[in-house]
């Protein structure tokens, strides 16, 4: 079943057309990651996606609604949520603090305070981490324990499709491999649904199920993680390997 | 049976639109920028691949012949550098020149899959043998059949064309249960075995996948009767992948089109308009998962019609009849369009009737006559003329009433028909057009 259907979607940033027509869609309990170099429009979907900088024409129907008009909060509260590059905790917040906001919705809509400190006990089991360091600052973190704040953050809203932008990002290889298992458990665990932009092309092809391959806003390849891995212009391109050389007649 | 890959041909229709809207943008994104015939016949229409915003955009692009192919002979039509390519095959050649197409790694494994599918769906599993009776070669019909059994984990033997006395041998000695060839070969096997007095109930054989050209119900049912089998149809072709754009399943009511893959449409070959469901035209195919050798709105000249009901194997993408012939065979005869397999089935249907036939057409004055030739056979035989003249009568009223237009039929001697191995070549037309 698909829970997240995009047509279309061109959105801007002023006058710079940021993505072109971009079609994709996810089906529940699938990882699917986002491939490109720099400025190709990935963490741009994203946006879309959560509102931070809605498309200006195109559908995004989630669960069975259209979103495209909805605010932000409005995007979380039907179980969006985006870990943003560069994670963005709130420094001199404790850890305890940020989780909190994460649920910041819920607590507007007055829901029992005990199901919320039962979800933030779950994190601190996924990281625990997290729960050593539950009353320091977010900013006194390492990286990789910020990135992991930050997804326990993003969770904390219940979502049913996390947005992930650039987890690994300045991370130790060994931070790296601890934050990608966390995001299979929680696929494997909860079911959630996962939509992954990752520079670690490579890594991120392995994890995932399926994946877009962007150029200039464009789509330009679907396909399963596996064929991509395989495609040529992929390897040449995002995985590192021979110099890009397009053939021609 | 088992179905192959249930998730994409049983998709909700709504949820493989949107597959193949995102695979169509894609493609048309990546043909535009690698292929330069496809940038150039784009720019002509004044279009640019953002255009296609829904499946039904597609209409407005502009069409690819097998005279755009030859005119990128051989390499021009390819998507990726020729070092990416790990095969390169050639059309059959059913009519003219051929031409040249080229798969990387990723399309032979998606090949391979899709001829599993079709396949799986004819009731082949891993515990059959499957004889593969095509010529390999440049021809992509042994290779496709090939590598899609082997992905299912049948034994195959490639046997190759002809040879059809060690082609029955073979079947005899190594207990083939699948028979993989052109249906016209499954006939000349059936008409060995009986003439070496060999009982095909004997034969461990029980599926035969049969393609490469058209055929008809009737030739169908006359393939299961003489061979005890039950013979499938399966449809492709090399400019779009091979065998595995469409097959029969077990209600053998039309072959599935893998549209996961493929966008077939009709249009209607004289005005190139698209067809509604349903409407018989010519069938027309863009491809969706090809790397090394994406086709955009290919003309394929084949005749037949698309049927989106529901069929009862749960399979839930289109279904394709069985093609009729191709656009560039249809014979215009008296202004009505006629199909050699027309003839063929009405043929068949006659009992005795042995389908070793050709049609020959020409002009009398202003006039298209059309004989049919019919080889003489025992059951065909009459010792007096009168009865000999009811039956050729019998014959023609009975091509006329399926075709609409008179016929003359001629009984020739035994084997004065060429016979081939391969396509069989029903039609000579001696008018000077």
């Amino acid at each position: 079943m698909e829970l997240l259907k995009v047509k279309n979607i061109n959105t801007y940033y002023g006058q710079v057309h940021a993505l072109k027509n971009v079609s994709l869609h996810l089906v529940r309990g699938e990882i699917v990651t986002l491939i490109g170099a720099n400025g190709a429009g990935k963490t741009t979907i994203l946006n879309s996606l959560s509102a931070v900088s809605p498309p200006r024409s195109g559908e995004i129907i989630f669960d069975g609604a259209p979103i495209s008009a909805l605010s932000a909060d409005r995007i979380v509260e039907l179980g969006i949520s985006q870990v943003p590059e560069g994670r963005q905790v709130f420094k001199p917040l404790s850890v305890e603090e940020n989780l909190e906001l994460g649920a910041y919705l819920r607590f507007r809509h007055r829901e029992k305070r005990s199901e919320i400190r039962k979800d933030m006990e779950e994190i601190f089991s996924l990281f625990p981490r997290l729960l050593e360091r539950r009353r320091q600052m977010a900013g006194t973190l390492s990286g990789g324990e910020q990135q992991m704040l930050a997804i326990g953050r993003a969770l904390m809203a219940r979502p049913k499709l996390l947005l992930l932008d650039e987890p690994s990002m300045g991370l130790a290889p060994l931070v790296i491999q601890e934050i990608f298992a966390v995001i299979e458990t929680l696929r494997r665990d909860r079911g959630t649904t996962i939509l992954l932009v990752e520079q670690n092309a490579r890594a991120a092809l392995k994890m995932a199920d399926r994946g877009y391959v962007l150029e200039t806003g464009k789509v330009i390849l679907e396909g399963e993680s596996a064929e991509l891995l395989e495609n040529k212009e992929v390897q040449r391109a995002y995985l590192g390997r021979e110099k890009k050389e397009i053939w021609e007649r | 049976m088992g179905i192959w890959d249930p998730t994409h041909e049983c998709m909700p229709r709504e949820e493989l639109e949107q597959l193949q809207l995102e695979r169509l943008q894609a493609t048309l994104h990546r043909v535009y920028k690698n292929v330069s015939c496809y940038r150039t016949k784009f720019k002509e229409a004044g279009i640019v691949p953002e255009d296609a915003q829904s499946l039904a955009d597609l209409r407005n692009l502009p069409f690819t012949t097998k005279e755009d192919l030859r005119l990128n002979y051989p390499y021009g039509m390819f998507a990726v550098p020729l070092r990416e390519v790990v095969r390169i095959h050639s059309s059959s050649g059913t009519t003219g020149k051929p031409t040249v197409v080229g798969y990387t790694r990723n399309d032979i494994k998606t090949w391979s899959n899709l001829v599993a599918r079709f396949m799986t769906a004819a009731g082949v599993t891993h515990d059959d043998v499957v004889q593969i009776a095509f010529g390999y070669g440049m021809f992509t019909g042994a290779f496709g059949l090939h590598y899609g059994a082997e992905a299912i984990g049948a034994s195959v033997i490639p046997m190759g064309a002809g040879n059809t006395e060690k082609q029955i041998m073979i079947m005899q000695d190594y207990k083939s249960t699948v028979l993989v060839g052109t249906p016209s070969y499954a006939i000349t096997l059936a008409d060995r075995m009986e003439r070496m007095g060999i009982d095909p109930k004997g034969l461990s054989l029980r599926v035969g996948l049969f393609g490469g050209e058209p055929w008809s119900e009737a030739m169908r049912r006359e393939i299961e009767s003489r061979l005890c089998i039950s013979a499938t149809d399966n449809y492709g072709l090399s400019e779009i992948i091979g065998p595995g754009v469409a097959g029969d399943c077990e209600h053998k009511n039309g072959m599935h089109v893998f549209e996961d893959a493929f966008i077939p449409e009709i249009i209607d070959p004289d005005t190139c308009q698209v067809l509604p469901p349903g409407n018989v035209g010519e069938l027309v195919l863009t491809t969706l998962t090809k790397e090394a050798f994406p086709m955009i709105r290919y003309r394929t000249r084949d005749i037949t019609s698309l049927d989106y009901g529901v069929c009862a194997c749960g399979r839930t993408v289109v279904r394709m009849k069985k093609t009729m012939g191709r656009s560039d065979d249809m014979l215009i005869i008296k202004g009505v369009n006629v199909f050699p397999s027309q003839i063929e089935e009405a043929l068949v249907a006659i009992e005795g009737c042995e389908p070793h036939y050709q049609l020959v057409v020409d002009r009398k004055g202003a006039l298209d006559v059309i004989e049919v030739r019919i080889e003489v056979t025992e059951n065909i035989f009459f010792d007096e003329m009168k009865m000999q003249r009811a039956f050729l009568e019998r014959v023609e009223k009975r091509i006329e009433s399926v075709i609409g237009v008179g016929v003359t039929v001629r009984l020739v001697e035994p084997n004065s028909i060429p016979r081939h191995e391969g396509k069989a070549s029903r039609v000579i037309d001696l008018r000077k057009m």
